[in-house]
């Protein structure tokens, strides 16, 4: 009866398993076999070179730009459109006019495709008689800037294009978290005396706990991920400016088809997600409590 | 919650609640204006003529020319087929292989399904998007280069649909599958009768989550497919966007809302579902 359970249990695992084997894991192995090969080029096959790829990596100054690039994209897209998402759905939840129509405003990032978006900030960033220039000389007399093509700006660029877009998806999770919060919780908080704040700090935000650990996970993996916008605004520049690790990946793997070199790239990536794994559960799910 | 407690405060603080209340509804309407600025502006675009692009008066001449312009210079309608297609094929694959597989992890623990599960999930850190280097060396051995196929199978067995899904079927009391076992109904005939009514809320949350996922992903497919025949509106807009036009902005303003047209309205008719649905799949 046991075995025949799991037998049962195999069948309905197998069509899954097979197709997630292939797509996930293993060009996962195979990535890091082909990171020991040379590119083959023209009539000259791949030849094996051991760690050196790793070793051009090193001293490749678009790696260490596009790592460094990614890792201040990573720590501003997350925590801001982690704050802003839980501010919205606040707000949302909240007796404040016109919350329905806010939360479509809020939202409606979420589906549009990001290639379009990128179409429609590219508008808004160009010099002069884009959008943001127009109201920025209306304001305060500030003069063109061209924020896409600059090297100081177009990163700042590109993280709010990217926290516009994730923060209405963001807001969902935390709205549907709020409202299962039974209101006697907050009823008796009053009752106590306590304070709007207090109750944030001790009621409201402990028990959004999990779903601030769901939201963070997919934040994380979205900084490393979500690229779209990258390449059809800077293609990575100027001057690299914009190019992130994925982006990277893609440039050297599609435009420049050097193989060895995206496929060593790839497993740099995937060692900084399997690190974040590790450390989402040792130390996040520790101090969560999770159902 | 907050501007709940705000006119719940006691007298004393009265005035004070009401400025808090009044600054974050001011707050939270600058955000949702900033939010829905770039669509606006895509809109206002694309009903005038091009030297309104950047000129905002409020008589300007309206025109549908912009869509006509844009429909005429690429090949939409097979872009639109070709997505439509791929979202199809991948949420029904999906919804079958998901199904199957969170069945068997929620209901029967068996050697090595913890491990197996674990390795399910590392698809949820390592989407195919980071692996599309090794994904697209696989597509060419297996001659599926430029194909809607491969657009969608790396795609098809969802590491965060079989999450779902199993957290939804865990829920499912026990009783319930024991009753349809007395009645004598097979194990598939049990998961289709029993489970899968009720976790329906998940299915729906999930299905509406893909399909705008799918509708909207772009790199993959972009690498992928290099025709006309296989391109979803995504890749086809990046294409029509990056050579015919320049800066058209009109144009490329009416081809982009074109191309997000059926996503947002279908968020726009069933807005209360989607956010519901989120809601009772208890995703948090």
């Amino acid at each position: 009866m046991r075995s025949r359970a799991t037998v049962h249990a195999w069948l309905l695992l197998t069509p899954a398993l097979v197709l997630l084997a292939a797509f996930t894991h293993w060009p996962a192995v195979a990535t890091i076999w082909h990171s020991l090969f040379t590119t083959p080029r023209g009539n000259r096959p791949a030849r094996f070179i051991g760690l050196e790829n790793y070793a051009d990596l090193l001293d490749d100054p678009i790696f260490w730009q596009s790592l460094w690039n990614n890792a201040i994209y990573a720590a501003a897209t997350i925590p801001l459109s982690i704050v802003i998402a839980l501010a919205m759905a606040l707000w949302v939840n909240a007796r404040i006019p016109g919350r329905t129509a806010l939360r479509m405003a809020y939202f409606t990032p979420t589906v549009l495709p990001m290639i379009a978006v990128a179409n429609l900030w590219l508008f808004f960033y160009t010099p002069d008689y884009g959008l943001l220039d127009q109201v920025l000389r209306g304001l305060f007399g500030f003069g063109a800037t061209n924020w896409i093509g600059t090297p100081e700006t177009a990163l700042g660029a590109m993280i709010v294009v990217a926290v516009w877009k994730e923060a209405g998806f963001f807001m969902i999770f935390y709205l549907a978290a709020l409202q299962a919060i039974p209101p006697s919780l907050h009823e008796a908080a009053i009752v106590e005396g306590a304070s709007r704040a207090r109750i944030f700090w001790r009621v409201t935000l402990p028990l959004l706990g999990p779903t601030t650990l769901f939201i963070l996970v997919n934040a994380v993996i979205n900084a490393f991920r979500l690229i779209d916008h990258v390449v059809v605004m800077t293609r990575g520049g100027p001057d690299n400016a914009t190019s992130l690790l994925l982006f990277y990946i893609y440039q050297a793997g599609f435009r420049f088809w050097d193989t060895a070199l995206a496929s060593t790239l790839t497993v740099v990536l995937l060692l900084i997600l399997a690190a974040l794994a590790a450390i989402q559960f040792l130390v996040l799910e520790k101090r969560v409590h999770y159902r | 919650m907050s501007a709940q407690a705000a006119s719940m405060a006691p007298d004393g603080s009265g005035l004070l609640a009401r400025l808090v209340l009044w600054f974050e509804t001011a707050a939270a309407w600058f955000l949702g204006i900033v939010w829905i600025a770039p669509l606006l502006y895509a809109v206002w675009a694309a009903i005038h003529p091009t030297g309104y692009a950047a000129r905002f008066e409020l008589l300007a001449p309206l025109t549908l020319s912009n869509f006509a312009a844009a429909w005429d210079a690429a090949p939409f309608a097979r872009y639109f087929l070709n997505t439509f297609i791929l979202v199809t094929m991948i949420l029904g694959a999906q919804l079958v292989l998901c199904t199957l597989a969170a069945f068997a992890f929620a209901r029967s623990a068996f050697f090595g399904s913890q491990v197996l599960f674990a390795l399910v999930l590392a698809q949820l850190m390592v989407m195919p998007d980071v692996l599309l280097v090794e994904n697209y060396r696989t597509m060419r051995d297996l001659g599926l280069v430029d194909t809607i196929v491969a657009i969608g199978l790396p795609y098809m067995a969802s590491a965060f649909g079989i999450f779902l899904l199993r957290q939804a079927f865990k829920q499912v009391p026990k009783e319930l599958e024991e009753a349809a076992r007395v009645e004598g109904l097979s194990t598939l005939a049990i998961l289709w009768r029993v489970y899968v009514p009720l976790a329906r809320p998940t299915y729906i949350a999930y299905g509406l989550t893909s399909v705008s996922y799918h509708w909207n992903n772009f790199l993959w497919p972009l690498v992928i497919t290099n025709t006309v025949d296989t391109r979803p509106v995504t890749v086809g807009l990046s294409v029509f966007a990056s050579t015919d036009q320049g800066i058209d902005w009109a144009i490329i303003s009416a081809a982009t809302l074109m191309s997000s047209a059926p996503l947002l309205v279908a968020f726009l008719l069933f807005q209360r579902q989607f956010v519901q649905s989120f809601m009772r799949a208890g995703i948090r």
